[in-house]
């Protein structure tokens, strides 16, 4: 982790290099790592997605770059104002931060936030620093429960006595503490639903794990903390999803990154997660057949687009998954396990599945 | 003439009354312009052939005005009724003539009386500011002032008079002119329309046309009334005086009609508007029947070119006008008339035309047969004579084209196109066309189309013209003007101009020409070209405008850039001004050449550092 000094160093650095330019009477322009899928590959040595070296010129005297030039500016100011005063500013926050007029004229600096957090990403990648280095938070989300105590700022908190709640996870888990870890492994749930049927279950007690959730994709804070679980205590993270294209990219992006993060893979991706989630198979052996729920366009579209990733077409046993989940013409949801037993899913599925090395990983 | 004789046969009023709308008075608002066209051409076709610059005074004034009296319960008790030279109250049914009329600044007070009480009816102000008062015995009663139904027009001009013998005639009987036939570009054709305005006033109104015509300063000036004959076709002259005055020369006419006066689009002002505009050398005097006078000076003090007569060529004729000519031609032999009577005949072509037609040149007109004058005339018209002459046309001519759209209508810029002259069945004419672009002309509504043949605006039946039916045709959004339902839109004004010995007319109240296929090609080619240099004007100020966005969107985001920078580069912000204000003055922006492609920032391979 670098430090504070170092990312302060390399926002001077970006100043001073468009001086330089100014200085030349060149038209001032920052490089801008391209954030797409034509800029992005997958390493099969480590297992990631990662940035290729595609670069676009951005110019203040342009018509087409001159707005989103100065909301960068405006960003990479405020994050070293935020460094300066060790606050911190959720990224909705620092919308409202530069929707201000522009300095001398009847505009508005930004008037969506869709543009401030554009604006935040291609900092990231212009400095090569995470969105916490530059203390932007994003949205929190995700809870989590099990045999684990942990020191959050001054406060000591126990994961399991948090009752039907569990512990609510920050945007920021960087400097959370771990004072005890008694667990074997980490179930990580797409849906909320499944989590407390878990949590109700005491499965964390039971099968000595640690049980955490984000509703649809993992924010940040859940991601990062699913990689220290990983990193720095060697645990397995078990990803329970639904069986649809859906579920298997929250899978894929906790495993080998996301398009729009390649550039940081390294920082959230864990290499280590195995797929516990519902497979074709798992159709016919629990009988759930009956509970398909017929697949839409979009569906159908995102099926076709996710099982052509790199990272999933060459490797056979993704390759008869997709397959089948296409014959199967339908997806299913983990909560339809239920109808073989109010806490099927706690005693028999997730046990079983593990017992059997019955995963992807 | 066939058609002359042909209408002796039949009333003139009957003839009138079922052709009513091809001479323009199908209604009374239309009438009222019908008549001022008519008589505003004639005093220019007169002053132009006597070389004089024409002064010409229009007025219109309510003839009769007709006011109601009502009681307290809304029932109507009287009428009174008023003319130049009459005043009547209609009271039951009874006819009063006043007793007393007073007349001071401000009012004027008539008086009536009968045996049981005494009336009073009172104007007060002038113009739109009129109040009216009615007093029966003590009581006020309510008075309301009916629309206007009744209007004498009057035209006047200081064109070279005409000559006592004439004036009944040339006024007063049908398809009695100079112009017929003269082969000369001129407003009138036929001699039709001052003589229809006259006999729509006797049919109307049933008073006579009151004319007052001069043609030398040293003489006096011959007033007259006439009625037309309407079984002769012939003028009858009810009174008539010589008057001695000082005027130099010119004419008037007085005529009381049945009419509407409307505003807008079809309004005299609006043609007397599109008049001037052809017509820089006219000014004109237009009293409106409110009062309201409008002056316009002359802005130039040229005429144009008269233009010359021409014989007929021998491809604009007709079988049966060709057997006409024939028949009254004066020269011996059949190639004597055929070099004569018609333009680019040479005695040598005649003599080739006629062994074509395997006829001997010397062969008398009055002795051949029709097979022969058909078989003549058929060669005639494939025989490949020279074009006819066509400095008989008398076009605007670009600059003053420009100086009378100039002169009518505030744009910011004007183009015009002159279209060398073209002949179409021996007819040559000529087209020209201009553009008005910007400025102060409406925004959002429809271009203002502006039809002028032989520099008479054409006003009426727009629909059915050759020149909206160009216009509609031409692909505006190619020249950078926009188009709603099929026509131009936007701050946009197109005059065009036909010039011709003979305008095809739809009808013979010359409203709308026809959309003969040259004609109408020759019409989009001239807009086409006028568009052309229209569209360099408009592509080189889009231009100047994006330029000028440009920049100032730069120099908006300039203090928030310095500032930005200054900022996270931890130096002084007016030094990083200075600098961003050099590159900006200097224009030294690369990268600036991809921001045309508006949308994504322009991908470079870059080299992994």
């Amino acid at each position: 982790m670098e430090s504070k000094e170092e990312v302060k160093k390399k926002i001077r650095e970006m100043g001073r290099n468009l001086l330089k330019q100014i200085s030349k009477q060149e038209n001032p322009y920052l490089d801008v790592p391209i954030r797409a899928l034509s800029n992005v590959s997958y390493d099969p040595k480590t297992k990631l997605i990662t940035l290729g070296n595609k670069t676009a010129k951005r110019y203040l005297f342009n018509v087409a770059h001159i707005r989103k030039f100065a909301q960068t500016l405006g960003v990479a100011g405020l994050a070293k104002q935020l460094i300066n005063e060790d606050k911190h500013l959720n990224i909705r926050e620092a919308f409202y931060a530069l929707k201000r007029p522009v300095l001398g004229a009847d505009i508005n600096l930004a008037d969506e936030q869709e543009e401030t957090n554009a604006a935040i990403e291609d900092l990231e990648l212009i400095l090569d620093a995470s969105r916490e280095q530059l203390h932007f938070n994003a949205d929190k989300g995700g809870f989590v429960a099990g045999k684990v105590i942990i020191q959050d700022r001054n406060d000591v908190i126990d994961w399991s006595k948090l009752g039907s709640g569990g512990w609510s996870i920050p945007s920021n888990v960087e400097d959370i503490k771990f004072k005890k870890v008694d667990a074997k492994y980490v179930i990580y749930l797409e849906k909320a639903a499944t989590w407390e049927r878990l949590n109700e279950d005491k499965v964390w007690e039971k099968l000595n794990c640690i049980i955490v959730c984000s509703r649809g994709q993992a924010p940040r804070g859940v991601r990062r903390l699913l990689q220290r679980l990983n990193f720095e205590f060697g645990l397995p993270i078990y990803v329970l999803v639904d069986l649809d294209p859906w579920g298997t990219y929250i899978y894929s992006v906790l495993k080998f990154g996301s398009i729009s993060l390649a550039h940081i893979s390294e920082k959230l991706a864990i290499p280590d997660v195995k797929y516990l989630g519902l497979t074709p198979d798992d159709i016919v052996k629990y009988k759930l057949e009956k509970h398909k729920l017929p697949m839409k366009d979009v569906d159908t579209k995102r099926l076709e687009e996710v099982s052509n990733y790199e990272w999933f077409k060459h490797d056979e046993r993704w390759v008869t998954f997709f397959k089948k989940m296409v014959a199967l013409k339908g997806k299913v949801e983990l909560a339809a396990l239920t109808s073989n037993g109010i806490s099927f899913i706690s005693e028999k599925y997730i046990p079983e599945k593990i017992k059997n090395k019955d995963w992807i990983d | 003439m066939a058609e002359e004789a042909k209408l002796r046969e039949i009333s003139i009023a009957e003839f009138f009354e079922k052709n009513r709308h091809l001479l323009g008075f199908d209604n009374p608002a239309k009438a009222i312009l019908t008549v001022v066209k008519e008589a505003v051409d004639n005093s220019l076709d007169a002053c132009e052939l006597a070389r004089i610059l024409p002064d010409v005074l229009v007025e219109i004034r309510e003839a009769r005005r007709i006011f109601k009296v009502y009681d307290e319960s809304g029932v109507a008790l009287a009428e009174i009724v008023l003319e130049a030279d009459r005043a009547e109250l209609h009271v039951e049914d009874r006819i009063l003539k006043p007793s007393e009329m007073k007349e001071s600044n401000d009012e004027k007070t008539f008086v009536f009386e009968d045996n049981e009480r005494t009336y009073k009816f009172k104007i007060q102000g002038k113009g739109d500011a009129e109040k009216y008062l009615f007093i029966s015995g003590r009581k006020e009663l309510k008075v309301v002032k009916m629309p206007q139904d009744r209007f004498a027009i009057v035209v006047e001009d200081n064109g070279p008079g005409i000559s006592k013998e004439h004036v009944a005639r040339v006024f007063g009987k049908l398809l009695y002119g100079s112009k017929f036939g003269a082969g000369m570009q001129s407003r009138g054709q036929q001699g039709i329309g001052i003589s229809a305005a006259l006999l729509y006033a006797q049919l109307t109104t049933g008073k006579p046309a009151k004319i007052w015509s001069k043609t030398e300063k040293s003489k006096s000036t011959y007033y007259c009334e006439i009625r037309m004959d309407t079984m002769k076709n012939e003028p009858i002259i009810i009174s008539e005086k010589d008057i001695k005055d000082g005027k130099e020369h010119g004419v008037r006419i007085e005529l009381e009609i049945e009419g509407k006066f409307v505003g807008g689009s079809h309004s005299v002002e609006e043609y007397l508007r599109q008049t001037l505009i052809t017509n820089p050398y006219l000014s004109l005097t237009f009293i409106k029947p409110d009062g309201e006078k409008l002056f316009f000076k002359r802005t130039s003090e040229t005429l144009p070119p008269l233009p010359k007569a021409i014989k007929p060529h021998p491809h604009g004729v007709e079988l049966g006008v060709f057997e006409r000519m024939l028949k009254a031609t004066s020269s011996r032999t059949l190639a004597g008339f055929l070099s004569n009577d018609f333009s680019r005949v040479s005695p040598n072509t005649a003599e080739q035309v006629c062994k074509l037609a395997s006829l001997k040149p010397s062969i008398k007109p009055s002795e051949l047969t029709h097979v022969q004058i058909e078989k003549i005339w058929k060669i005639m018209q494939t025989f490949d004579f020279m074009k006819p002459p066509t400095d008989c046309l008398s076009p605007i001519g670009e600059e003053s084209f420009i100086a009378g759209l100039k002169r009518e209508y505030q744009a910011d810029y004007f183009v015009a196109t002159t279209r060398q002259p073209v002949v179409y069945r021996g007819n040559p004419f000529q087209i020209e066309v201009c553009i008005g672009y910007g400025g102060k002309l409406p925004q959002n509504e429809s271009a203002k189309i502006i039809r002028i043949a032989n520099r008479v605006p054409l006003i009426y039946q727009a629909s059915s013209c050759a020149i909206t039916k160009a216009i509609q045709k031409i692909e505006w959004r190619h020249y950078g003007i926009d188009v709603q339902n099929g026509m131009p839109f936007g701050p946009v004004i197109i005059a065009v101009h036909m010039a011709s010995v003979w305008i095809p007319y739809t009808s013979e109240s010359k409203e709308a020409i026809d959309p003969y296929p040259v004609v109408l090609k020759e019409i989009k080619l001239a807009l086409q070209d006028t568009a052309r240099k229209l569209q360099r004007y408009l592509a080189g100020k889009r231009r100047r405008e994006e330029a000028a966005q440009r920049i100032n969107l730069f120099e908006k985001y300039l203090k928030e850039a310095s500032e930005g920078i200054a900022s996270i580069a931890e130096v002084d912000s007016n030094t990083v001004l200075t600098g961003l204000k050099k590159i900006l003055k200097h224009g030294n922006l690369g990268g600036e050449e991809n921001g045309e492609q508006r949308g994504s920032e322009k991908e470079d391979k870059g080299n992994g550092t």
